[in-house]
């Protein structure tokens, strides 16, 4: 149901080929377009207004650029307003003025808020901070205890004094506990309330006055609808947000929300949350959010996935061989274990430009069990058929077949999308490494998806 | 308190907007000398504005403009018509819900953090309060605590509870539920799921395990998958939707916090794309704050001139 901006686009302009301008009439039906689209990616429609005006001002009367179609220069235009919105901003924490730093989440009920604390609270630790976790929720059933199991599983202290039921006592108990005992950063996860409930804001404000966070983090959920805008603008008004952590990311919402939010309380994203583990928690990349907003794929994140499953010695081995023409089965079979140890392949065929929807890979779905069952064809072979894949005759293919469980038929087909791959694998091979071949690399993805 | 002044109470905030803003418009447009001819384009362009705001999503906030288009220059108000159309849509969308079977079976699914385990034990208060025996089963075995908060809200509705250690099989537990169920002569039973990304294949491939097991063990169960909304949630909520129909065959709506601003538009769109009826609404943190939900009403509650 949700077309990328550019797929929008190119229909308008198919009716304007040989266009060299961008002219009046033209730019009206593609911010029209634009408007949708952003629409259904849940950008306020306030925000999409103010937006269109400045897409507007900029795009007409323009020259296309030669190398772009006017599609992608309109897309080249809205991508760099929607940067330039979220601003310049890199994700994470800014350096604390003082220590112990003391982090505030709040927001919504079910935003993310006591997930979101003992996964900041883990990635803190990974930076080599010594946070403690403080949960100050005493209302919703067993919050409390929530916090204290994700924290056992992080390996995180939780302040947690038994039967101190008054949250502003909880909150400046861990924040004490902190400075005798030397935690360098406190994070306080508050009940989630609505923005209009004035009791339980006037509460936040008391928490607020008896710890002084540095940080006031406005916790929201990615796939938030238009009234983002008035819970944030609340929020911040109440007591002053700092930034925000976008959660659940790793679902198919195309997070307009974000640009909402920021562009109400005008603070950046700090982190994104993109899955149930504690490590799925990350700085904030703007690129990355409008691209997706835009239905343009996430490549980066894709290749910083990549880039932390495969250990760079293997990784210039590995290119090292390919470049040599000796890549051989076993260097096949860590590849497949290296695709494995990025997560689920699904999530990571949707980060793909224009592989995002799921419904198009209904029928695609790949399959986990196929690479086990590749794996295990690999297994059976011998370490000099797995070196010298052409000595594997008929009579070896019968044995693999029988030894790993499956048919002659799996075998061969495996065999001939090695050769394939390796063909592949020749012609890329030539690029060389380093920052400039990654670069190219991308620009082939992204010609992939757009071709689709 | 009835069915409006609950929702009333509950929709004080969200409706102010809404209405108000309903209001501003009709004001300027729905003038009798003004009602013979077609409505202007700003008035247009305000009610669009209006429903997409309330996240009602483009393909039903284009029927609603359609429709106020085509029969404004009959002299019929623009309060009517947009309030006629709303009512369309819900009840092309509305179905009986099957009670032949006791036990009887609901599931209770959605992604994470849409306040699943909440309705479980709201539920239980409703069915209570009309005189059922209810069973609640904590089918969560995974989000830290989930159990532990289903029975707290099991003891405040004083209904049984089943559940099992966390990290155990869901289905086996939902198993454990429906044979307590049966022994005990307990109907409806209630299965509070763990939250789940509608992206997750795996996770939704448990759902369906979940159903497998409940039709064995009771016919045609489970009689009642909901799908719990959060009010908040854009256009998203028509993906999860379609999702979780497909994996474990929604047949109704919950949607909760209703008592914020969000005005849970999108159950307009789920109606209006997929024929899901919303079957409650939650408005407010209470024990007793699910309340069955009445299109009609509703859409006077948010309409309505003054209350």
């Amino acid at each position: 149901m949700f077309d990328s901006l550019s797929d929008r686009l190119q229909g308008v302009f198919k009716s304007l080929r040989g266009q060299a301008r961008l002219t009046e009439s033209n730019v009206e039906s593609v911010l029209r377009e634009i408007r949708l689209a952003l629409l259904e990616a849940d950008v306020n429609f306030k925000v999409v207004k103010a937006f269109i005006d400045r897409v507007r001002d900029r795009a007409m009367g323009q020259d296309v650029l030669r190398s772009l179609t006017p599609a992608q220069h309109v897309v080249k235009i809205v991508r760099e307003e929607m940067l330039a919105l979220f601003g310049d901003t890199d994700g994470g924490l800014p350096p604390a003025p003082r220590s112990p730093r003391v982090v505030l989440l709040l927001g919504l009920q079910g935003s993310g808020k006591t997930t979101t604390a003992a996964k900041l609270a883990a990635w803190l630790a990974r930076q080599g901070r010594h946070p403690i976790l403080v949960s100050t929720d005493v209302r919703r059933p067993a919050a409390i205890q929530q916090l204290n199991v994700l924290g056992a599983k992080a390996k995180i202290r939780v302040h947690d004094p038994a039967g101190e039921m008054d949250p502003v006592v909880r909150a400046a108990g861990a924040l004490r506990e902190a400075r005798n005992t030397g935690f360098d950063v406190v994070i306080v996860d508050t009940a989630g309330r609505l923005h209009i409930d004035d009791d339980l804001m006037v509460e936040l404000q008391a928490i607020q006055s008896a710890v002084e966070p540095t940080d006031r983090l406005f916790v929201a959920d990615a796939m938030t609808g238009q009234d983002a805008i008035k819970s944030a603008g609340e929020f911040n008004r109440r007591v002053g947000v700092t930034g925000v952590v976008l959660t659940k990311l790793d679902g198919d919402a195309r997070g307009g929300a974000a640009l909402s939010v920021v562009s109400v309380v005008g603070v950046p994203i700090a982190f994104v949350g993109s899955g149930e583990r504690l490590e799925d928690l990350e700085p904030f990349h703007p690129d990355r959010v409008v691209s997706r907003i835009l239905g343009m794929g996430d490549v980066l994140s894709l290749i910083e996935k990549a880039e932390a499953a495969i250990d760079r010695d293997q990784a210039e081995r590995l290119e090292q061989k390919i470049r040599l023409d000796d890549f051989t089965l076993d260097d096949f079979r860590d590849q497949l274990r290296t695709i494995r140890k990025m997560g689920p392949l699904e999530s990571i065929m949707g980060m793909l430009p224009g592989l995002g929807n799921l419904k198009q890979l209904a029928d695609n779905k790949p399959d986990e069990k196929q690479l086990a069952r590749i794996e295990a064809i690999i297994g059976s072979m011998t370490p000099q058929e797995r070196r010298r894949q052409d000595i594997i005759n008929g009579s070896r293919r019968k044995r693999i077949a029988r030894g790993s469980g499956t048919t002659v038929e799996e075998v061969n087909k495996l065999l001939k999308q090695f050769v394939q791959m390796r063909k592949m694998l020749k012609s890329i091979g030539g690029m060389g490494g380093g920052r400039k071949g990654r670069r190219k690399a991308l620009g082939m993805l992204q010609s992939l998806g757009q071709r689709r | 308190m009835s069915f409006l002044g609950r929702l009333r109470q509950g929709l004080s905030r969200t409706k102010n907007q809404l209405v108000e803003r309903f209001d501003d418009i009709v004001r300027r447009a729905d003038t009798p000398e003004r009602r013979s001819r077609p409505v202007d384009v700003e008035t247009i362009d305000a009610l669009e504005e209006l429903l997409i705001s309330a996240d009602i999503g483009m393909p039903a906030t284009e029927r609603i403009i359609e429709a106020v288009r085509r029969r404004s220059r009959r002299g019929e108000s623009l309060r009517d018509l947009v309030k006629e159309e709303l009512r369309a849509i819900f009840d092309a969308a509305d179905r009986p819900v099957p009670d032949e079977v006791r036990p009887h079976v609901v599931l209770i699914v959605g992604v994470n953090g849409t306040g699943k385990t909440t309705t479980v034990g709201k539920l239980a208060s409703l069915a209570r309060a009309q005189g059922a025996q209810p069973l609640v089963c904590a089918a969560d075995t995974y989000r830290a605590a989930a159990v532990e908060q289903l029975e707290i809200w099991a003891k405040r509705a004083g209904v049984d509870i089943v559940r099992a250690r966390e990290g155990s099989d869901p289905a086996a537990v939902v198993y454990d539920a429906l044979s307590a169920g049966r022994a005990r002569d307990r109907s409806p039973i209630l299965v509070d799921t763990a939250g789940r990304l509608h992206t997750r294949v795996n996770l939704m491939n448990e759902l369906e395990k979940i159903r497998r097991i409940a039709a064995r063990e009771v016919s045609g169960a489970p009689h009642e998958v909901l799908l719990v909304l959060d009010a908040t949630v854009g256009q998203n909520g028509l993906t999860q939707a379609r999702e979780f129909m497909g994996a474990s065959g929604v047949n109704g709506i919950v949607l909760t916090k209703l008592d914020g601003t969000a005005k849970g538009g999108v159950a307009v769109a789920i109606a209006h794309d997929l024929q899901l009826p919303i079957r409650y609404v939650g408005v407010g943190e209470g024990m007793d704050d699910l309340i069955p939900f009445a299109p009609a009403e509703y859409i006077d509650a948010l309409f309505e001139e003054k209350w």
